[in-house]
């Protein structure tokens, strides 16, 4: 049983759980949507008084920061209290390209997470010139793409094409268009840095 | 009371985005270069069971707890925010390998630096804030 619930789980049941986490939420009278909580979060620290935007009533927000802080403990618990006793299971073609471009593999970094490469995200890296370039560059990418889109997977992917939003359609090619760019032409870039 | 649902509810969704593996910078990388259904099929599954869910709650009218209307507005209709803006994301969800929600399950998980990434991010939405009047929506 505990191993049903430590491994990797099929990607069937995960995509289950997304849609019914969605619906408590929406049973709740809310809606499913992570990247308000930035937009959230730069109210709280005062930027209501620098820009309209985020000069609304934040306290209305409280639960979906609450659902926020629960996302962090969930994270811990499946990563410290039932960890996965396996590396992510990745595919021959990717970890081969991993090689080709010298990113190490899944668990390859003794003491490190096995879901990211250490080169980017372990503490010693972050100063970096690529580590910086990942982790800032990325981090505002993510913050001013997903506001002017007005959501991100959870918001636009997930809850605006459950409920066929056009517009939400039109920002899931917009986050692939994205994602294929960098994959394909910036990260080959940045990874020879 | 409230509260602590919500702080399940996240719970349980940190989990699931960490036994999915979509928490992992190496999923997406594989996603993107098509080389993996894993991360198509964990969208597509999540997609398909939460259009029949919500084509059911309209068709059936079902309501929330407080008996009201389920938070299904429509979105309004343009085309360059959301093509510019997801592009942008679609950008950093890339190079990060996370979206919002997994950049928060991922502290959980003892990785410091993406606290750089989210203090990065929350610079991005305020200077989008900034710039919002001037941006084509």
């Amino acid at each position: 049983m505990l191993d049903l619930i430590s491994g990797p789980w099929h990607w069937a049941v995960s995509g289950v759980f997304i849609s019914l986490t969605m619906f408590a939420l929406l049973y709740a009278g809310k809606s499913f949507g992570f990247s308000a909580n930035l937009r959230t979060i730069c109210s709280i620290a005062g930027a209501g008084k620098t820009a309209k935007f985020f000069d609304f009533d934040w306290r209305a927000q409280r639960w979906n920061l609450v659902f926020a802080a629960g996302s962090i403990l969930g994270g811990f618990i499946a990563y410290y209290v039932i960890p996965n006793p396996e590396s992510v299971q990745l595919s021959e073609a990717t970890l081969l390209y991993l090689d080709a471009v010298n990113v190490s593999r899944p668990g390859a970094t003794p003491g490190f997470s096995n879901y990211m490469p250490a080169e980017f995200f372990a503490v010693d890296n972050v100063f970096t010139l690529r580590g910086l370039i990942v982790l800032v560059g990325g981090g505002f990418l993510i913050g001013f793409g997903t506001r002017w889109a007005g959501g991100c997977t959870s918001g636009h992917a997930i809850s605006g094409l459950s409920n066929l939003q056009l517009p939400s359609l039109i920002a899931v090619v917009g986050f692939f268009a994205g994602g294929l760019v960098m994959t394909w032409l910036i990260l080959p870039l940045i990874f020879n840095l | 009371m409230r509260y602590l649902t919500y702080l399940l509810l996240g719970t349980f969704f940190g989990i699931v985005m960490t036994k999915s593996e979509a928490i992992s910078w190496y999923r997406i990388l594989e996603m993107f270069r098509f080389e993996s259904f894993h991360m198509y099929g964990i969208i597509g599954t999540a997609v398909l069971t939460g259009a029949l869910g919500v084509a059911l709650a309209k068709r059936f009218d079902w309501k929330t707890i407080k008996g009201e209307e389920w938070n299904l507005k429509p979105k309004d209709y343009s085309i360059p925010r959301y093509l510019f803006g997801g592009s942008i994301f679609g950008l950093g969800w890339a190079m990060t390998g996370a979206c919002p929600g997994p950049l928060f399950t991922l502290v959980g998980q003892g990785i410091w630096a993406i606290g750089v990434i989210i203090l990065s991010a929350t610079v991005g939405t305020w200077v989008y804030g900034l710039l919002r009047s001037r941006l084509p929506h």
